[in-house]
């Protein structure tokens, strides 16, 4: 079945892409996305009966090279039926919302088929993505990892008569290709001390891997702490982590239907489930995830500022993913996997829903793109309004406080600002409360500029804006039923107790004190259980004061064991449930205070951001111009880059080897051409001549300088 | 005695007694009319010869006191021979039997002249050596002059004849020089006066000098004068079988004589072979670039090709003959699929040889032009055809000898004779219009054309196994 699940959308994609002239485009189109939905029910049905043991479904042998012995096989736990799901269902209803969206295209000539084409990518973007998440070892996860970074440049420059389309996917490519180079450094560290790809093996071996010292660029450091940092720098290009998430915003040149699926719900959390894939390297890697939860947080605060000033109504979604992915980011570092795991199941909800709304509301607006030209939409498109509506609501996290009724963002995003605190960076949970206020204002500025007040710009589009086909409103319904209900629903099993949670993920648990009993008499697990007994004593004092007595339960499996690993002293979840109140209700707190301001800025006195720009222009000019990241890449990377490829194209190339090899090519070899065409006489005196010649010098050599001596 | 000594050169002996048979039948009855059913009966003897050589028991048998000897070396040389002058004879019948050319003699000069090469690798004395090379090089210079009628053709013979002489003159001398420094024939003899201190003086002058005639059968620089004027004036099959078999055994003789009777000189004959491969490689490349008839690009071609053969030979290692027996399978083939097509070439019924006819050839025979494009590749020794990988091995084989300077050059030079390969194949794609060749197709020759194309792309995948036949056949030569 986890086969099929995989198999399907690549014979989607080939049959589609190679035989449409054969099956037509209508059929190639319905035989993909019929495909993805049987991926998608499949997927559904494994999640639901997934029993938390995980198994390994091997399809073939794929590389047997000295030490190196690798299957292509499915590693099928818990962390791979969420990804499924989220995959699958994403991609099968961007399938279906993709007939409406793509019916008519002004970037293709009457007559040219695109449409076909167009399925088969996102087909083989799915069968790229699956084979990620189902990855059993380094190397099939980095196959994923590269099939969806070449679907993902296919498809930001599907339009490729549109040179920014064109320079926004080889921007894309080439940003991810920094990432990928630490990536594959990371995977060539951990086979050269682990000895093995297969995460079976590396996980067991992570405990002495963490007293390994490895020496790497400049300095010798801990094995694990090195390789952690080389992952996420893989993990930074793939989700558009600050230094690296210049392309993101730029890859909304592609389809809108694109935008949802790769660039908001399933490749950019790619780098989030890498981090949660390898959490028993993350676990053995203290100041690497130090690292991740100040970039991530970094990242979070950065994108909701410029998402505050961006008119583009894609682009400021694209900032709010590259937020969210942050937040995804930092309950990672923090060691709360399970809190990453969960935002990245709902933000896959509404963020695609966010993205198939404004999809819709392009389509409506005859591709026009900027808010400004929006307005009072509400009543000519309601039911895209409505959903987007309920996107919001789940971005900015409406709920109740300190209960778990709410919107799908309201639980996970919470979850993630409480394990925040509990891991003690206080510099993620303020930036965090910072960024969910501002995710509020700008979720609530798109929502208002495009759908409240007055009807501005082109008002021969706002005559003729209509409700989008069925096809596109479908997936919207679909959607916001998982906006609504994803966060209540799984609460318990990513949030919940620490039974619920090892349940989920079939991670052993024990009653709190047995452990460290047990470490106590150190003689069992020798020393390496040892080590952690004395950490557990150490942090059991510090969480002591803080949360007496909550402690009914802890994880007490080995690397390895379960989908996700959670060393001895990491009581994050306990602590997090342990918060305080104001703590809890911080980001509630925010996301009302981002309400009412953009209620006041864009409902009551409309002129009031106008007249702020003017007064700020700096900060404004600041923020709109994104930090001025493109620009300063653009000074110190790429206008250098180029200098120097030009130089060794035109003088090296052009003028050094070209010139040396033409001059060669034209004037000394037809030199020598002519010198031995005269010399071939026809006269047999002159041959018999050039044959005594070279015997003479023959033996004359061999006198001299030969055997002679 | 005696029988055992015949039954080693039994092949032999059966390939000249049905040449003098069918030499005496043809002249008592219909003479010429014969002439195509003798070019089959002679090739199919031909092609059986080799399949019981090839298939014959293994081992190394001497005959006639050591002057004969019949090993895994030989044996894959007369293959070889055999093979490829089979396959010559019976791509020339249709043509030569057009022209009035088939004289009845013409299969059995040939035949004859595979007896001479037959010796030549079988040789293991200086006397037999000398009576193979000129049995076979007497049957060269009359069917180079096959056509009296016409004066290149008889120029060709005669310039062959009188070049051939002083090189036979120069062989014999060096011939006379070694049996003077060692006391011996016999190249058992030769190679134990070497092994005892060093190489004397006289001995090393006559193996230049031996060095010298064999050159002049291969063709090598500075003593290959001969060949783009024989090639060109020759008649087409002719010039085919001269690129062919006796280029084989002329090298299998070279590797016969380096390694039998001068085993223990190596780094004294290493040089002078890797000079004249050198000397070879490059005029092959740069002089063929001026020609414009396709028999003397041939013919330059040849010369480069024998470059390379020479340079695994210059490595002295087994691993060198292997190489170069390699090389020179390739190379024949490549060859015979070529001359496929030079023997297709005419206009108006007559040959034409002159590059320029090819222009936009591809426009009529898609086919033909894309087997000709192979077969260019692979002689410039493009990847993924078979000539590179012979190039591959002899470069590497001069590499692993020492001769890594050589290696260089080779490459170097390679890229300089990929020129002229390409630009026939440039003219039979993007030439101008201009006057077209017949459609001609001859069902034998479109066989061989397509047949060695098919060869240089579907080798790669295991070379038909040649490798492993090439590194048995080297371990007997050099051990």
């Amino acid at each position: 079945m986890e086969t099929i699940i995989l198999l399907a959308p690549l014979v989607g994609a080939i049959l589609a892409g190679f035989g449409w002239k054969v099956m037509g485009e209508t059929a190639a189109m319905w035989l993909t996305t019929g495909l993805l939905f049987l991926s998608c029910v499949l997927s559904w049905v494994v999640f639901v009966t997934f029993d938390g043991v995980t198994q390994h479904i091997e399809i073939l042998k794929y590389i047997e090279s000295g030490s190196l012995s690798t299957a292509w096989s499915i590693r099928l736990d818990r962390l791979t039926a969420i990804m499924l799901i989220v995959v699958t269902t994403v991609s099968a209803f961007v399938h279906l919302y993709s007939f409406g969206y793509m019916a008519h295209d002004d970037n293709f000539r009457d007559g040219e088929s695109y449409k076909p084409r167009f399925f088969a990518y996102l087909s083989f973007f799915t069968f790229a993505m699956l084979s990620l998440v189902t990855a059993d070892n380094l190397v099939q996860m980095f196959f994923g990892w590269e099939g969806v970074g070449v679907a993902s440049y296919l498809l930001i420059g599907f339009y490729y008569r549109k040179p920014s389309a064109n320079a926004a996917a080889m921007k894309a490519f080439i940003v991810n290709r920094v990432g990928d180079f630490g990536f594959a450094l990371g995977i060539f560290a951990l086979f050269f001390l682990g000895d093995s790809i297969n995460f079976d093996d590396l996980f067991a071996y992570m405990p002495t891997l963490a007293e390994t010292k490895l020496t790497f660029l400049w300095g010798e450091w801990t094995a694990t702490e090195v390789i952690a940092v080389l992952l996420f720098i893989g993990a930074m290009g793939k989700s558009a982590q600050l230094i690296l998430h210049t392309w993101l915003p730029d890859a909304m040149e592609g389809p809108t239907p694109v935008s949802a699926l790769i660039h908001a719900a399933t490749m950019v959390t790619a780098g989030v489930f890498l981090v949660c894939r390898m959490s028993p390297l993350m676990e053995f890697a203290p100041s690497a995830t130090i690292f991740i939860t100040v970039l991530g947080a970094t990242t979070a605060f950065f994108a909701a500022t410029v998402g505050l000033v961006q008119t583009d109504i894609k682009r400021v979604i694209a900032y709010s993913t590259c937020s969210q992915l942050g937040y995804m980011f930092v309950a990672a570092g923090v060691g709360m996997y399970s809190a990453a795991m969960f935002h990245l199941l709902t933000h896959a909800f509404f963020k695609a829903l966010l993205f198939l709304g404004a999809g819709s509301v392009i389509h409506a607006m005859h591709h026009e793109q900027d808010m400004m030209n929006y307005g009072g939409l509400r009543k000519k498109i309601p039911f895209t309004y409505w959903s987007m509506m309920i996107g919001t609501l789940a971005i900015t996290g409406v709920g109740i406080p300190l209960t778990q009724i709410g919107f799908a963002g309201f639980l996970s995003k919470d979850a993630i600002i409480e394990s925040a605190w509990a891991g003690g960076s206080s510099y993620g949970f303020w930036l965090l409360v910072i960024a969910a206020a501002m995710t509020s204002f700008y979720s609530w500025r798109l929502i208002f500029l495009t759908f409240f007040g007055e009807a501005r710009g082109d008002k021969h589009a706002h005559d003729h804006a209509h409700e989008s086909p069925t096809v596109m409103l479908i997936p919207l319904g679909v959607l916001s039923v998982g906006a609504v209900f994803a966060g209540m629903l799984w609460y318990g099993n990513f949030f919940g107790h620490a039974d619920q949670v090892g349940k989920f993920y079939g991670i052993p648990v024990e009653q709190a004190g047995a452990h460290e009993e047990a470490a106590a008499e150190g003689t069992a697990h020798g020393e390496a259980a040892a080590t952690h007994g004395e950490a557990t004593a150490t942090h059991g004092e510090e969480a002591g004061m803080v949360a007496e007595g909550t402690h009914h339960y802890t994880f007490a499996g080995e690397p390895g064991q379960g989908a996700l690993y959670f060393g001895a002293d990491n009581t994050i979840l306990d602590d997090a449930h342990a918060a305080p109140k104001w703590v809890k209700v911080s980001p509630f707190i925010a996301m009302i205070l981002g309400l009412l301001v953009a209620v006041w800025f864009y409902i009551l006195n409309p002129s009031l951001p106008g007249r702020l720009a003017e007064n700020q222009r700096p900060l404004y000019l600041f923020l709109k111009n994104k930090w001025y990241f493109d620009e300063i890449y653009d000074a110190l990377l790429v206008k250098p880059v180029l200098a120097l490829g030009r130089l060794l194209w035109k003088r090296g190339d052009g003028s050094a080897i070209d010139g040396f090899l033409n001059g060669v090519a034209l004037g000394v070899i037809p030199f020598f051409t002519r010198l031995a065409g005269r010399a071939q006489s026809g006269f047999i005196f002159t041959y018999a001549f050039w044959m005594v010649l070279g015997i003479a010098a023959l033996v004359t050599w061999m006198s001299i300088g030969g055997g002679a001596h | 005695m005696i029988q055992a000594d015949l039954t080693v050169i039994l092949p032999e002996i059966v390939l000249a007694v049905y040449a003098m048979l069918a030499l005496l039948a043809a002249v008592y009855t219909s003479k010429d009319r014969l002439g195509p059913t003798l070019v089959w009966t002679t090739g199919a003897l031909m092609v059986l010869l080799a399949v019981w050589i090839a298939t014959g028991p293994g081992g190394t048998h001497a005959a006639f006191g050591g002057m004969i000897v019949d090993d895994g070396f030989a044996r894959f040389a007369k293959v070889a021979i055999l093979l490829s002058a089979a396959a010559v004879l019976v791509m020339s019948q249709e043509y030569m039997s057009r022209r009035g050319l088939l004289r009845f003699e013409y299969p059995l000069l040939v035949a004859l002249a595979a007896v001479g090469m037959m010796v030549m690798v079988s040789a293991s004395d200086l006397m037999v050596l000398y009576m193979g090379l000129e049995l076979q090089s007497l049957a060269l210079y009359v069917v180079a002059a096959l056509r009296r009628d016409s004066v290149k053709s008889t120029e060709a013979g005669l310039k062959y004849f009188v070049l051939g002489a002083l090189s036979s003159g120069l062989l014999l001398y060096g011939a006379s020089l070694v049996y003077g420094y060692s006391g011996t024939t016999l190249f058992s003899g030769i190679i134990q006066t070497a092994q005892h201190g060093e190489v004397s003086v006289g001995l090393l002058f006559g193996l230049v000098f031996l060095i010298s005639g064999l050159a002049f059968k291969v063709s090598a620089v500075p003593f290959h004068m001969w060949t783009p004027d024989v090639y060109e004036g020759s008649p087409t099959p002719v010039t085919a079988f001269f690129a062919t078999a006796p280029k084989m055994a002329a090298m299998g003789l070279f590797a016969r004589v380096l390694f039998d009777a001068f085993g223990h000189a190596v780094p004294d004959w290493s040089q002078v072979i890797a000079l004249l491969s050198l000397l070879s490689m490059f005029l092959g490349a740069v002089a063929a670039i001026g020609q414009r008839d396709i028999k003397r690009l041939m013919a330059y071609s040849s010369i480069a090709h024998m470059g390379y053969a020479l340079m695994g030979l210059a490595a002295g290692t087994a691993f060198g003959v292997q190489a170069m027996l390699i090389y020179m399978a390739i190379y024949v083939t490549m060859n015979l699929g070529t001359f496929a097509f030079i023997l297709m070439m005419e206009k108006d019924g007559k040959p034409i040889t002159d590059i320029s006819a090819l222009n936009m050839y591809a426009k009529r025979e898609p086919g033909k032009a894309l087997a000709m494009l192979i077969l260019m590749f692979s002689l410039a020794g493009v990847p993924p055809m078979l000539g590179f990988f012979g190039k591959f091995y002899v470069l590497r084989a001069a590499y692993e000898g020492g001769l890594a300077w050589l290696a260089i050059a080779g490459v170097v030079a390679s890229v300089i004779g990929a020129f002229y390969y390409l630009r026939v194949v440039f003219y039979m794609y993007f030439g101008d219009e201009g006057e077209e060749m017949d459609t001609h197709s001859s069902p034998v020759l479109w066989v061989f054309l397509t047949g060695s194309a098919a060869v240089m792309l579907l080798g790669i995948v295991n070379m038909f196994g040649i490798e492993g036949a090439a590194a048995v056949a080297a371990a007997t030569l050099v051990n």
